[in-house]
């Protein structure tokens, strides 16, 4: 953010910001990581941690509400700075999504049980590591003021949907012709559905974080590629 | 000496120009303190111009009532027009032009006179009123568009310099509106007020807004940024950039200005 202030407490004051978003974002990227992880290996001490650490994002989340209420009453920020501070709080409130999903995937180790097809568990890796992907690029974006990183953790949102399309068919498929995998098929798919949701926090964070730099709105409109709301009749997923 | 950036952003009014000044440059004796300003006022919208001390705003400002005038080491070029009228023309009566485009202070400055003398000096200067009854709805309406009329309406023959100073301040637009001015320029109409003073004049400038045309010199940014619709940033004589306020104020174009409404000026 180049030049400093004249009034250098206010430098300080977003420095001190903007390590806290990136720690809170650091602290989501990690709790999605475990969670996919304490799934996949039905690890429930892992779920456990990760479940705990949410109360961090949380605290994080309050503590730049209140930062961020003090700078506006206090600084008045203008162009550049008044973004910035407008879009960390924006990105706060995504990461605090996040940090959710991540804990509700985690509670599924459990419920899960283990009559699970194979088949499509090797999908969720798959989607955890690209979601994953997203988070962290967008907070280089952050950190670095990055658009061009921002426009492609946008893009990428789209391929993440078609993975969850695809998904959600083969878990379909699979609780047809075998209604014992119904439970586990039925987390799998909301495990799915929260890493879904996670890219879409992601590429929410992606447009905060190019409004911040250019001080326009990304121009196309999302790609949307999620059309799982308009299935219903079962035979349409052959 | 760092070289000058005579870079002007501007982005074109939308809607019709009241005040339109083309390739203004003007000195000090030897020293320029307005370099080639291109500039439009808009019609029934308020102009603020803003930027830090020395930049030139008042200066420019005071270039639209050509109060630079009595200046004697001041010399001006370029062209600034009022409705298509050149304000520098040789046939142009400056008593008339500065009817047309009335003034307000930094300080109040009633004159040492009752308060409706006050407002009445001017109308019965330019023989504005028909008849006594004229002068008093002329003294009447000018005192409530100016919103002090309810504070002052039992107390027209006291002095005006016993008014507070905010009181002081709308007596002066009470004044400078009473002459029927189609522009108002202010020089920081609210720096010697109170909050409470400065949020009635501002609600006062938003109400003038409908009827006559406003160019604003403040120094508060938080000021410009309420009370107008476009903003003009000046940097060392320079116009830096002129357009929309929201623009200026969110996502301004030019570094300079960035700097200046961010407080990053050393």
């Amino acid at each position: 953010m180049a030049a400093t202030h004249t009034v250098s407490a206010f430098d300080a004051e977003l420095n001190a910001l903007k390590t806290k978003v990136l720690r809170m974002g650091g602290i989501a990227e990690a709790n999605v990581a475990a969670a996919v992880q304490a799934v996949m290996r039905r690890d429930k001490a892992l779920a456990e941690r990760t479940i705990t650490s949410d109360q961090r994002i949380d605290v994080f989340d309050s503590e730049i509400s209140e930062l961020v209420t003090r700078l506006l009453a206090l600084r008045q920020p203008m162009a550049i700075d008044l973004r910035f501070i407008v879009g960390t709080l924006k990105i706060a409130t995504d990461l605090e999504r996040i940090g959710d999903y991540a804990k509700n995937i985690a509670k599924r180790t459990t419920a899960i049980g283990t009559a699970v097809p194979t088949q499509p568990m090797h999908a969720i890796p798959r989607m955890g590591e690209m979601v994953l992907s997203m988070v962290k690029d967008v907070l280089d974006a952050l950190s670095n003021e990055d658009v061009e990183k921002a426009v492609a953790v946008r893009d990428r949102d789209a391929i993440l949907d078609e993975l969850y399309n695809s998904v959600f068919r083969e878990l379909l498929t699979y609780m047809m012709e075998d209604p014992r995998t119904i439970t586990g098929c039925t987390h799998l798919l909301f495990i799915a559905k929260n890493l879904e949701r996670i890219g879409d926090h992601a590429t929410n964070m992606a447009e905060a974080v190019y409004y911040i730099v250019t001080g326009n709105r990304m121009y196309n409109d999302r790609p949307k590629a999620d059309v799982t709301a308009e299935i219903t009749d079962p035979s349409q997923i052959a | 000496m760092t070289t000058l950036d005579f870079t002007t952003h501007t982005v074109p009014l939308d809607g019709k120009a009241k005040i339109s000044a083309k390739n203004v440059n003007l000195w000090y004796g030897e020293k320029q303190a307005l370099h080639n300003i291109n500039l439009e006022v808009g019609e029934n919208q308020v102009t603020a111009l803003i930027g830090p001390s020395g930049c030139g705003k008042s200066t420019f400002l005071r270039c639209l009532n050509r109060m630079n005038d009595t200046i004697t080491s001041c010399r001006i070029q370029g062209d600034i027009r009022i409705d298509g009228d050149d304000i520098y023309a040789q046939a142009l009566d400056v008593v008339h032009l500065r009817a047309r485009v009335g003034m307000v202070f930094q300080k109040p400055n009633p004159f040492p006179k009752s308060i409706f003398e006050n407002v009445a000096y001017g109308p019965r200067l330019h023989g504005l009123a028909e008849s006594k009854d004229h002068m008093e709805h002329i003294v009447k309406s000018s005192l409530e568009r100016a919103g002090l009329w309810k504070e002052v309406s039992d107390r027209l023959q006291s002095p005006g310099t016993g008014l507070s100073g905010g009181q002081q301040q709308r007596l002066c637009i009470a004044r400078a509106i009473a002459v029927s001015p189609e522009v108002i320029l202010m020089d920081e109409p609210c720096s010697a007020l109170d909050p409470i003073a400065t949020a009635k004049i501002e609600e006062l400038i938003d109400e003038l807004r409908e009827n006559f045309t406003i160019a604003i010199v403040t120094h508060s940014m938080q000021q410009a940024a309420r009370v107008s619709q476009r903003t003009a940033f000046f940097h060392l004589g320079v116009l830096v950039e002129n357009g929309p306020t929201e623009g200026i104020f969110t996502n301004p174009v030019d570094k300079r200005t960035q700097d200046y409404v961010t407080g990053r000026f050393g």
